[in-house]
């Protein structure tokens, strides 16, 4: 070992330095450099500074707390008709205890839907699907367009082109209107609607992988690993890959927030989740016509998705700041 | 320049040739026989299979394409089975309604969201600054038909009897009829001819119809009926407007030519406008070109939502009752608009930015 690390060289410097002024450095310091200067730890550092990113982790983290503990929390079953098990009717308004409605009514602090059932506790169930819907969606369209922006990156030729070409034709779709089009091939219903959504926001991961592929393929790490004798399979997946893992998240991250609000609006449609699951679209949906005499019907479950999309927008961004600044749009 | 376009324009075609591969796959997926939901369910075999010869349904699969191609280079879309009319009629109908709303849409969001994202850049960190980034994040995160709705709610029912009350439904009020202008100037064209066909398309503007015939009862009924729907369908596109302004902004006052401006004593105003803002453009054109999608996926919420006889709905309408003309037409003449929108975009880099040169 010829070469004495930085860090090292560094600390004998601060020393040499505080022999000069008679005095002897912490012991300790060399570590404590070494641990702080580790990309996860400057990444972390990074991501503490941005504002959005700790206001939309926070919002979310409370929105995955509220879908783990939704039977706590919510006062009824989400799917329980309250017809003759409480004095209450069709699209009460919200009765708040705290806020003057009288005590002797039952509490249904979001009000009743238009099927006697207590729209506070099918909104925090709501919660739960939503959450799926995102991570599942996201999930699926990550994983098959890492593998058509991989495979098109790293082979070029006809390969990429047909696969970036077909790329090309998805995103020349609003993305709504071809997942409006897929589900109606392949049926109504919540799996099928994900699936849609899916299909529409692959090209988005497949580019994003296809250009760090690019971007990394020709560099040394990646002859050397080839001079190693490493497989094409080896070089692509544990030498390549890693380096399309930042944009990932930050792309997915928001991403997630697209693909609740496109699903949340196939659903408002009646093209996915059906009655009488919690979903926040659905129950929207089915309440459109009630907006004048019943506008809590609407205005609360249209909340709960714009929260939702927002915390991912807003972990999105700060993360997009703090990974990769060169993403920004 | 011209090179640039006809390459651009000659590259787009496999782009155009695969969003109409995809429509013609994804309409002969939807499920169900297509002579029985044109005929009905009770139609014989017989009449099913003359109607597949007909059709050329019999014809492998690649021929039927070939033969879809060849009937839209004519611009023939076939009849809708729903309503047993030619879909060019019915697209000339729906579409300039959607572009209207689609236009006032983004006039809203554009000539809102610059000055917004503006300020925001110029007055960085100042609460303005603040709210308007709040705002604009919230934005985004909106459902288009929840805030549709909600606006329909205060607009019409809360400040009903008020000189703010809007209509939250239709295009026209009951008993206001908009007069075509090529009967109002007699123009004596022949129904079914091309011209008549382009001046129908073009009358179906109700905004632009009335002012070329000078009907202003029509035209502030027409506008008053807008409003809403464009408030609803702008409101993410200006919030996207909004933050890609502030931050290309932000990128260009940090520049030293910006510096040299302050330096030689010139206005902070024509610092911001001449000097920064036209060097910020670029992205800001780029952002807006790119709505055009984001508005028509908007227009079928909006529409359905405000009763507004436009393409999104209609095609909504159509993929439910599996009226695939219809389908294949709409979806066809939305992704290529969407497409021919982001070259108009490209080309127009040109005129904001007089350094760049097509090649």
């Amino acid at each position: 070992m010829t070469n004495m690390p930085a860090e090292k060289s560094l600390d004998m410097d601060q020393y040499m330095d505080g022999v000069v002024a008679g005095k002897v450095p912490e012991p300790n310091t060399t570590e404590k450099d070494y641990r702080s200067n580790s990309l996860a730890r400057l990444t972390m550092r990074r991501i503490f500074r941005q504002r959005n990113a700790i206001v939309g982790g926070i919002m979310l983290g409370l929105l995955i707390l509220v879908a783990i503990f939704a039977p706590l929390i919510a006062p009824y079953d989400p799917e329980e008709v309250l017809i003759g098990k409480e004095e209450v009717s069709k699209r009460d308004s919200p009765c708040i205890h705290l806020l003057g409605c009288p005590e002797d009514q039952p509490q249904h602090i979001l009000g009743i839907d238009g099927n006697v059932r207590d729209v506070f506790s099918r909104v925090i169930y709501g919660t739960r699907v939503s959450l799926f819907i995102g991570f599942t969606t996201v999930g699926f369209a990550i994983i098959v367009g890492t593998l058509l922006g991989a495979v098109g990156g790293f082979l070029g030729g006809w390969v990429d082109n047909i696969i970036m070409r077909f790329m090309d034709v998805l995103l020349a779709f609003p993305s709504l209107l071809l997942a409006i089009a897929i589900v109606s091939v392949l049926g109504r219903g919540l799996q099928n609607a994900l699936l849609a959504i899916a299909i529409v926001t692959i090209p988005v991961y497949a580019r994003v992988v296809r250009a760090s592929v690019l971007s990394v393929k020709e560099q040394e790490f990646v002859s050397a690993s080839r001079a190693l004798g490493g497989g094409q399979f080896h070089i692509l997946f544990l030498r390549i890959l890693p380096n399309a893992i930042p944009p990932l998240i930050v792309q997915g991250t928001l991403g997630i927030a697209t693909a609740i609000l496109e699903a949340a609006a196939l659903s408002f449609l009646g093209l996915g989740a059906q009655p009488p699951t919690p979903e926040w679209g659905t129950m929207l949906g089915s309440e459109r016509n009630q907006v004048f005499t019943a506008p809590h019907l609407v205005f609360f479950p249209g909340l709960a998705i714009m929260i939702t999309v927002l915390s991912f927008n807003l972990l999105g961004d700060g993360l997009r700041d703090a990974i990769d600044p060169r993403l920004k749009q | 320049m011209i090179q640039y376009a006809i390459r651009r324009i000659l590259l787009s075609i496999p782009v155009v040739f695969g969003i109409l591969l995809v429509t013609f796959v994804l309409a002969r997926s939807i499920p169900g026989d297509p002579c029985k939901a044109m005929l009905g369910e009770k139609a014989s075999a017989e009449v099913c299979e003359r109607f597949t010869r007909e059709h050329g349904l019999d014809k492998p699969i690649y021929v039927q394409f070939l033969i879809y191609l060849k009937e839209i280079s004519r611009g023939e879309f076939g009849m809708s089975i729903r309503f047993s009319r030619p879909v060019t009629q019915i697209l000339i109908e729906r579409l300039p309604t959607t572009i209207e709303l689609g236009l006032t849409a983004l006039v809203f969001a554009t000539i809102v969201g610059i000055p917004m994202g503006v300020f925001s850049a110029v007055r960085r960190n100042s609460a303005i600054d603040v709210a308007t980034m709040i705002g604009a994040n919230t934005g985004v995160s909106m459902p288009v038909y929840w805030l549709g709705l909600m606006l329909a709610y205060l607009f019409a029912l809360v400040l009903k009897d008020t000189p703010f009350w809007l209509p939250p439904s239709g295009r026209l009020s009951a008993g206001v009829v908009s007069i075509p202008f090529y009967e109002v100037f007699n123009l004596g064209l022949t129904k079914g001819a091309f011209s008549y066909q382009l001046a129908d398309f073009f009358s179906n503007m109700l905004i632009l119809n009335s002012i070329i015939t000078g009907d202003w009862k029509v035209l502030g009924d027409a506008i008053t009926h807008l409003i809403l729907p464009s408030l609803a369908l702008g409101t993410i596109p200006l919030s996207i407007i909004a933050r890609m302004t502030r931050s290309s902004m932000l990128e260009v006052l940090r520049q030293d030519y910006i510096r040299t401006a302050r330096a030689k004593g010139l206005f902070e105003r024509i610092v911001i406008l001449k000097h920064a803002f036209r060097n910020a453009l670029l992205p800001i054109a780029t952002i807006i070109g790119l709505q055009v999608g984001t508005l028509f996926a908007g227009a079928v919420l909006t529409e359905s939502i405000f009763s507004i006889a436009g393409v999104g709905r209609m095609l909504f309408e159509a993929i439910t009752a599996r009226d695939f003309p219809i389908v294949q037409a709409f979806t066809v003449a939305i992704a290529v608009g969407y497409v021919a929108v982001n070259l108009i975009v490209d080309l127009s880099y040109v005129f904001i930015d007089p350094r760049i040169k097509l090649e």
